[in-house]
């Protein structure tokens, strides 16, 4: 971070929807700690090294943001849902002691064995979805077509939420994601329906539980001073809702993008599905658009990268899909190799606050993928790679559609 | 090989489970690894490998020897 450096804004630029932006080689071999400029003008550092990102992340004395915290702003003050924002007060976004306990409480919900356990009916909702999608003809949207539909009932079912009620949950968590489609008002305001429709939720479940994960916690919250406070139930539910959806949902239309737009990859998934894990995170690897800002840390300790001393009170972004690129770490980083192992990419962050919900999300995507290239084998994307639009904005990253045909 | 995990550290993630379910398993009240064979065979010492680069907290430790 020398003076001299100009100044990089994020989001950097990318030629192609499914490229890397040029400029993280360059970052990464000669300023791996570098400032960037927001939207909001504020400035952070970017971290593009794998080594960097990997053991910030893993360090727990820091956090995201927290309220208080003086940290850069990503959206501009009138714009930005909550996720972008710093002033929120989710009270499931703490460290140390008290996250540890909040993530051994909700985490049994999410092991692996939970996981594979759901395989089976994930297995079924996505087969439906194939063929409702098969009967409307082609070309479809994929991402409209299972994409979205099959993250957010397996997350609703987990919850104990209706799964009628998706469209509103999708509209909720775009607007907690979104950096600049909505104004600061509105953003509030299904902030505000939000929580307002997770208290009702838990009062229902209060009064008639189910075998859900809403219910359970409730039933453990009721000894004194075990389990989750109520705000902390609400939080959990709109956390996972939103965390559950639409990064999964974008990752279904990223993956089949990523594996058709060479179609010898998907080929060589056809004559050997037992690829399917490795493909899965190595698409998940080489995904460049996880959203142009990456994960963030406060200092409120100085840190030091390899010499660089970043002072306290700093920013910092860490650039996954530019770590998951280091040649330092991987072989051959440019390339899709679908049976790399082993792949300790970063896409799900790091250390004491690396997704909770990874386990699911590499099981919808090895379902997703397993029921395609079952049953449309011949699956195509059905306009020029180049078509494919980018959702700008968006704090998770996504393509706008995804066109196939069969 | 010797296999040792460290509890405090881990996050529940479960990689460890899918990648070697022989080897790591998941406490059923918060997620968090138990060791189920310190001394894996040699069938799945490349998984148990995988396991531990793959696992996001570091907290699994192997030692070749
Ligand atoms: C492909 C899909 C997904 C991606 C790429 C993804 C990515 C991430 C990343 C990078 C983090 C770390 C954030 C940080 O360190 O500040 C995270 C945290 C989290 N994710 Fe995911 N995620 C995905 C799916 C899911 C699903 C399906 C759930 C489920 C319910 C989920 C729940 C969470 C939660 C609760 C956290 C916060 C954990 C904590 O702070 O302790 N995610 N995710
Ligand atoms: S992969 Fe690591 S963090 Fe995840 S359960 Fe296994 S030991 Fe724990």
């Amino acid at each position: 971070m020398s003076q001299n450096d100009p100044v990089v804004r994020l989001p950097l630029p990318t030629e192609g929807p499914l490229d890397p932006p040029a400029e993280w080689e360059r970052l990464r071999a000669r300023c791996p700690v570098a400032t960037v400029e927001l939207p909001s003008g504020d400035t952070g550092a970017l971290l593009t090294r794998y080594d960097h990102v990997k053991a910030l992340l893993s360090d727990p004395r820091f956090s995201r943001p927290l309220p208080g915290d003086d940290s850069a702003r990503v959206a501009p003050e009138d714009g930005g849902g909550v996720a972008t924002r710093n002033d929120t007060a989710l009270s499931v976004a703490f460290k140390g002691a008290e996250h540890q306990r909040w993530r051994r409480h909700v985490g049994r919900y999410f092991t692996a064995k939970r996981m594979t356990a759901l395989r089976p009916g994930m297995t079924r909702t996505a087969e439906a979805l194939v063929a409702e999608m098969v009967a409307g003809g082609a070309p479809a949207d994929l991402k409209a077509a299972l994409g979205f539909p099959l993250p957010v009932s397996v997350i609703c079912d987990l919850l104990g939420a209706p799964v009628r009620d998706r469209d509103r949950f999708s509209y909720w968590s775009d607007a907690f994601l979104n950096i600049d489609r909505y104004t600061r008002a509105e953003t509030e305001a299904a902030e505000a329906e939000f929580s307002a429709y997770m208290t009702e939720l838990i009062a229902a479940k209060r009064a008639a539980p189910g075998e859900d994960l809403i219910s359970t916690l409730i039933e453990e919250s009721r000894a004194e001073g075990e389990g989750l406070t109520d705000p902390e139930l609400r939080d959990t539910g709109m956390s996972l809702l939103v965390a559950g959806h639409e990064t999964t949902a974008n990752m279904i239309g990223k993956m089949v993008a990523m594996l058709l737009a060479d179609r010898t990859r998907w080929e060589r998934l056809v004559a050997d599905p037992s690829l399917v894990r490795t493909a899965v995170d190595e698409v998940l690897r080489a995904d460049a658009n996880l959203g142009g800002f990456g994960v963030r840390r406060f200092l409120t300790e100085d840190f030091e990268f390899d010499g660089t001393v970043v002072p306290t009170g700093t920013t910092v972004f860490c650039g996954l899909s530019a770590a998951n690129r280091d040649e330092r770490t991987f072989a051959d980083a440019g390339e899709l190799d679908l049976g790399r192992s082993p792949n300790p990419h970063l896409t799900f962050g790091a250390g004491p606050h690396s997704c909770l919900g990874q386990a699911l999300a590499r099981t919808e995507l090895q379902v997703v993928l397993d029921v395609l290239l079952r049953t449309l084998p011949s699956l195509e994307l059905a306009v020029p790679v180049a078509e494919l639009e980018r959702l700008a904005g968006l704090a998770v990253g996504g393509l706008r559609e995804v066109p196939v045909r069969w | 090989m010797k296999v040792t995990v460290d509890q405090e550290m881990c996050c529940g993630a479960g990689s460890c489970v899918l990648a070697a379910p022989e080897v790591f398993d998941q406490r059923d009240e918060d997620g968090i690894v138990v060791l189920l064979d310190a001394e894996p065979a040699a069938g799945c010492r490349e998984a148990v490998r995988e396991a531990a680069a793959i696992c996001p907290a570091s907290a699994i430790t192997v030692r070749e020897d």
